[in-house]
């Protein structure tokens, strides 16, 4: 485990976790996991399918009992103190859901209810959210009738109507396209504006990026690197250099001239046909320099030139030896990952 | 959240909370109109409590009700006095399935998930389920009554019917806890669908629900003698017609006791540590 930032546990922490560990019989689920999220962050644990995430999340909402370590949430320790823990989390995942049969209003006003909300303050807070999530309209149909978007929305809300310390979120986007996912997102960056603790989990490098500040990776129930998102970029090294010449056709011989050049230490150039460009994976200050003054030296014209931390898939492959997508979900791909890497 | 860092200082040494009483009625209450929205929702869900008792009771009386009644020696309107208290057990028993259906159902939609991670008592969500499949029950039965009624049936002892309708919801409820447990273990509704019909219908019909025992070989007489079903009905008749009915009433409560001390802290044991 590579650990980059050492930061101190206890105090400041909403969710701290040690040496956590659930065996599926042979499966280890999780083998030993530490982690550590400060008040007011939003830690995403990024992993493939299979890594162990869910049952993070399912652990950490006393949904199952571990096997092995200690885990505490807003102080409450996970196996001692189950209600009270229970009583300062929100729960949104794949799985924890809303109930469909029940209309948005009805929904709300239960878990109201279940949280020891007076029926007049839980009638004003399931209006309130729907309000919020902009439900309103929807409030007196039966959640099966929403769209994908909607029934995410109204599992934000059901999950926020305590006012949670720590709101877990669990895959939000799955299975959600492109223009909702978008949606769901501009919410939880407005809650996490409101200051709740979240810990989200993702399979999605775009996804961490875009809403966590700190990012803990995972790989087959181990933690395999945590960190600042730009440390972690940092700390895999080396920035990619993107050319794009005004004339396409100067794209090959480019290439080709810099491959000849034998710049030290230079791995090969590659053609992203898609965006028009030449990318070179950088590891140097003086190979940028080298590289710049080769192409301006040819004396093409150059419409734009670009330097580029890896993205969250580049670190992943470096840190694991594996993709981290999975290979079964059709998500729209990343421009990114078109090129050989 | 200045206050999160309070609590997680006060949190570290103390217990934890206990769950008030009203706590628990108001956790259940706010469930028990969960399910009942389920029905407002989806009405076609009471279509079996509606026409499970007219069409079983049309069937028996006007298909087997003359020659069982022949037999027993007063026609087809013996039979029907004969076979409404017992059609009173089989209801109860058919319908109580739903709360295992009903919770395979939640658990495979997440739904379940959510109760579990909020701060209630688990026993409120399987109250809930057995307190409104109680509610289908008592409707079943008075669309039961009804239909009995244009069939012929005499109601000579009021006290007798609720009597017997009071016994049924108590030994439904203890059998209630098999089909909660099956709702939690097996993977889903259809399965447990499936199962309750294998343990229901055997025990439905070899019981004196719907013809006396007494033709019957002497190793099924055995099985009826014992199966609860039987001591439902007969201890029904009983109040609801006259005759004996103390010993049928006592095996009754028996079983029910002895299904409910087993079955509750399994459903529940198995209902908390699902994964």
């Amino acid at each position: 485990m590579t650990r980059i930032d050492n930061k101190p546990s206890g105090a400041g922490n909403a969710v701290t976790v040690r040496g956590l560990v659930k065996h599926y019989g042979e499966t280890k689920a999780l083998d030993g996991v530490d982690l550590d999220v400060r008040e007011g962050t939003v830690m995403g644990v990024l992993g493939p399918n299979g890594a162990g995430k869910t049952t993070l999340v399912r652990i950490l909402s006393t949904l199952l009992a571990p096997d092995a370590g200690q885990a505490t949430v807003a102080g409450y320790d996970v196996v001692r103190q189950p209600r009270q823990l229970r009583r300062v989390i929100g729960l949104t995942g794949q799985y924890a859901s809303v109930d469909e049969k029940l209309p948005g209003w009805e929904n709300l006003y239960m878990i109201g209810r279940l949280l020891d909300l007076s029926r007049k303050d839980a009638r004003a807070r399931a209006d309130e959210l729907l309000e919020r999530f902009s439900l309103t309209e929807a409030a007196r149909r039966p959640a099966s009738t929403y769209s994908g978007g909607m029934r995410r929305r109204l599992d934000l809300a059901a999950s926020m109507i305590g006012r949670p310390a720590v709101l877990y979120l669990d895959e939000p986007t799955t299975g959600l396209d492109p223009r909702t996912r978008n949606e769901v997102w501009d919410e939880v960056k407005q809650m996490v504006g409101d200051g709740v603790t979240v810990l989200l989990t993702t399979q999605y490098m775009e996804e961490a990026e875009q809403l966590a500040s700190e990012l803990t990776v995972v790989d087959r129930g181990k933690v395999i690197a945590n960190g600042g998102i730009e440390e972690l970029k940092a700390k895999v090294g080396g920035r990619t250099l993107r050319v794009r010449p005004a004339d396409p056709l100067e794209l090959r011989p480019l290439a080709s001239m810099l491959d000849d050049l034998g710049i030290t230490g230079l791995a090969s150039t590659t053609v992203d046909t898609e965006t028009g460009s030449l990318v070179v994976p950088i590891l140097s200050d003086e190979q940028l320099t080298a590289v710049v003054g080769a192409v301006t030296a040819r004396g093409i014209t150059i419409a734009s030139i670009t330097t580029e931390l890896p993205s969250l898939d580049e670190v992943f492959l470096s840190l694991t030896g594996h993709r981290a997508s999975a290979p079964q979900d059709a998500r729209p791909t990343d421009a990114r990952e078109e090129i050989a890497v | 959240m200045s206050a999160t860092t309070a609590t997680a200082t006060a949190g570290a040494t103390a217990a934890d909370v206990r769950i008030p009483l009203r706590g628990h009625l108001r956790h259940t209450g706010a469930l028990i109109r969960r399910n009942l929205l389920w029905i407002k929702q989806d009405p076609e869900s009471m279509f079996d409590a509606l026409l499970m008792p007219v069409v079983f009771t049309l069937l028996f009386v006007y298909v087997f009700g003359g020659s069982i009644g022949q037999a027993l020696g007063g026609g087809q309107d013996g039979y029907v006095q004969y076979v409404i208290p017992g059609m009173i057990a089989m209801m109860s028993m058919t319908l109580s399935q739903g709360v295992g259906t009903g919770f395979s159902q939640d658990f495979n939609s997440g739904v379940m998930d959510r109760f579990r991670s909020l701060p209630i008592g688990r026993g409120s969500v399987l109250f809930a389920k057995i307190t409104v499949e109680l509610v289908r029950m008592l409707f079943a039965t008075t669309v039961l009554m009804i239909v009995a009624v244009l069939v012929g049936f005499d109601i000579h002892r009021w006290g007798g019917l609720f009597a017997a309708v009071g016994l049924s919801a108590v030994f439904a409820s203890s059998i209630m806890w098999v089909f909660l447990t099956l709702g939690v273990i097996l993977k889903n509704a259809q399965s447990v669908q499936a199962m309750g019909f294998l343990v229901l219908f055997p025990l439905q019909f070899g019981s004196s629900i719907f013809a006396p025992t007494k033709s019957m070989p002497g190793w099924l007489q055995a099985f009826t003698d014992y199966n609860p079903l039987s001591t439902l009905a007969d201890a029904s008749r009983g109040l609801m017609i006259g005759g004996p009915v103390a010993h049928d009433l006592w095996v009754t409560l028996g079983w029910s006791v002895a299904i409910t001390a087993v079955m509750a802290p399994v459903a529940v044991h198995k209902f908390r540590t699902k994964t």
